[in-house]
């Protein structure tokens, strides 16, 4: 229930709770304890930084989200050019050897302007529910969105202008995608027309892939020019309701990112390189509440957070799972 | 690091530095939300007056006067442009505004000849966009042919045709019957030798049907293909040796005739202003 009430908050841009020592359990306050008795050098905690970059998987999941991105994005390319027709249709809705598929947030913008809703969409929202439900809710934004990627890309060039003092980060406030969330559906509602969809990137690069670039790929370059020159993953993180829908069916998600306390030397590497580090804040030293802490659902899974963390703080796991097996 | 974290204390008191920082952000919020609605809101504009109304593919919300409820269902997904045999159909751009990513036909350069019989754009369409209440070309109501510019066409003039009815490079596609009865071809691969011109009523593919129909081999097999009224008809004018076309209440506005008309503009064109159902 506590996963669920934080999620939601993490998804309505609402400050984190400050550490109450109240709610601790007792394993918890064992091991601060004992890290405050401990000084860790900085130099061996670099070293053993240094030693985890050198590993072979140092970009596992990084690699193996990329590669989905790429060929999920592909096969919407490939079965239109070459006719064969695995995923035909655009990233907002498409049919999948057959069976239909609809973006949840591009359908609910259509149910909530035409106010009908045929068969077919019902069958191709549900399928997408189910199947988000069963890979994590947000995991849509960071493993099959193309916006995601190209984003990535601003977001390495941004960061490197930032380091040598060329841009600054601002930040917004980000109760305001929440707002946008709202607006959006209330504007669907009101004018009987999909308004988010005209400047949603996803729907335009998507589409742009498939069917050829046009000049509505002016705007996603405006979007990037903004990411790189003024605010770091502005869309992704404060404007997006793509990722609000999704970050719902995350709720119930049985797949997250695991947070372990005990093996944690708090250095934060994992919160600086996180699209969304507020989900990541239990790992600020004194935070946690159990030993063991669900990351909430506006995580996107993308796993750079488990890629860079040289203690295994954080890792994936699948609820029920290790129960099954 | 090596510092030790003091427990903060309760209801802590921001600085006036933190105060003015937040201030800022909260104005900068403010700021965002304003202008990402407002660029939103921009794309309601192309709908005033329906500067960029277009031609839109069988089905389109059954009648073409119910663009808003058009727009309101589509979700942009292309999966009518993907099965259209003849590529018929194109996706909008971002001066449609929130019309960005709906179908459309572009008709003088490739219009929809109902090649597929079975309208597969419709059976493509997962929200009804392209409504699932037509089964058959003729009960699409796409547009209704006008015969813009009377001087110009050749059979008002009197004149046959002879030769390539969009020339040699025209990209464009027909499905004829007699050449190929499943495969669309280039028109440009298709001469004619007319001694009146009669293209508009030739390839209208609602006549075409009927005359198959009169010949007792429907469409598919299928006489629910049978259209049950004319398209379009060449009637004699009272002087001189040309006959001029005359658009029927059978027309469903697909925009064949627009695309083959010889003359430079088409002498005859889709009014989507106008339906079938709206004219009578």
């Amino acid at each position: 229930m506590s996963y669920i009430l934080t999620s939601i908050k993490q998804l309505l841009g609402l400050k984190p709770e400050r550490p109450d020592k109240a709610k601790q359990t007792e394993a918890v306050r064992v091991v601060f304890e004992s890290k405050k008795k401990e000084h860790l050098d900085p130099d061996y905690l670099r070293e053993i930084e240094a030693a985890h970059a050198r590993t072979r998987h140092r970009h596992k999941w990084r690699n193996r989200r990329w590669a989905t991105l790429i060929v999920v994005n592909l096969l919407f390319v490939v079965s239109y050019s070459f006719d064969v027709q695995l995923v035909e249709g655009a990233m907002t809705a498409s049919r999948v050897v057959g069976f239909h598929f609809a973006d949840l947030n591009s359908a609910l913008q259509v149910m909530l302007a035409f106010k009908q809703v045929v068969l077919n969409l019902v069958i191709g929202t549900l399928t997408v529910f189910v199947l988000w439900w069963l890979l994590g809710g947000r995991t849509f934004c960071s493993w099959v969105c193309p916006y995601h990627l190209i984003a990535e890309a601003a977001e390495a060039i941004h960061l490197r202008l930032a380091k040598r003092g060329w841009v600054r980060d601002y930040s917004f406030h980000r109760g305001v995608r929440a707002l946008f969330y709202l607006v959006f559906a209330l504007l669907a509602l009101a004018t009987g027309y999909t308004v988010y969809e005209t400047i949603s990137p996803t729907g335009i690069v998507s589409r742009a892939l498939i069917y050829g670039p046009g000049v509505a790929m002016g705007w996603v370059l405006a979007l990037l020019l903004f990411e790189v020159f003024v605010s770091r993953r502005a869309w992704c993180r404060y404007v997006c309701p793509i990722g609000i829908t999704y970050g719902i069916v995350g709720l119930i998600s049985p797949l997250r990112v695991t947070y372990n306390v005990e093996s944690c030397h708090h250095e934060g590497n994992c919160r600086n390189v996180c699209l969304v580090p507020h989900v990541l804040d239990v790992t600020i030293r004194g935070r946690a509440r159990e030993l063991d802490t669900e990351i909430g659902a506006d995580c996107t899974r993308c796993g750079l957070c488990v890629d860079i963390c040289p203690t295994d703080s954080l890792t994936y796991k699948y609820k029920g799972l290790d129960k099954m097996l | 690091m090596s510092e030790q974290t003091k427990p903060t204390k309760k209801a802590p008191r921001l600085s006036p530095k933190r105060r003015e920082q937040n201030r800022r952000e909260f104005l900068r919020s403010a700021g965002l939300a304003a202008g990402m609605v407002s660029v939103s809101l921009l794309g309601l504009a192309p709908l005033i007056g329906g500067a960029n109304a277009r031609l839109r593919p069988p089905g389109a919300l059954k009648d073409r006067l119910n663009e808003q409820e058009f727009l309101a269902s589509c979700i942009k997904c292309g999966q009518c442009v993907q099965v259209c045999p003849v590529k018929a159909i194109e996706l909008a751009e971002l001066d449609e505004g929130v019309g960005v990513g709906t179908p459309y036909i572009d008709a003088r350069k490739q219009a929809c000849d109902f090649s597929c019989d079975g309208l597969q754009c419709v059976l493509a369409c997962p929200t009804g966009a392209l409504t699932h209440d037509i089964n058959y070309p003729a009960e699409s109501r796409m547009g209704f042919a006008r015969l813009s510019r009377p001087g110009a066409c050749l059979a008002v003039r009197g004149q046959g045709f002879k030769g390539l009815a969009r020339g040699p490079d025209y990209a464009g596609l027909l499905r004829y019957a007699e050449v190929d009865r499943w495969n669309p071809i280039p028109v440009a691969e298709h001469p004619y030798d007319l001694e009146l011109c009669d293209l508009c009523v030739r390839q209208c593919p609602i006549e075409i049907r009927i005359a198959q129909c009169m010949a007792g081999e429907p469409p598919s097999g299928d006489p629910n293909q049978c259209p049950p009224r004319s398209a379009i008809a060449l009637e004699p004018r009272g002087d001189g040796p040309g006959r001029i076309p005359v658009v029927k209440d059978g027309c469903v506005g697909c925009g064949v005739c627009e695309m083959i008309c010889p003359p430079e503009p088409a002498a005859i064109v889709i009014d989507i202003e106008q339906t079938a159902d709206s004219i009578s």
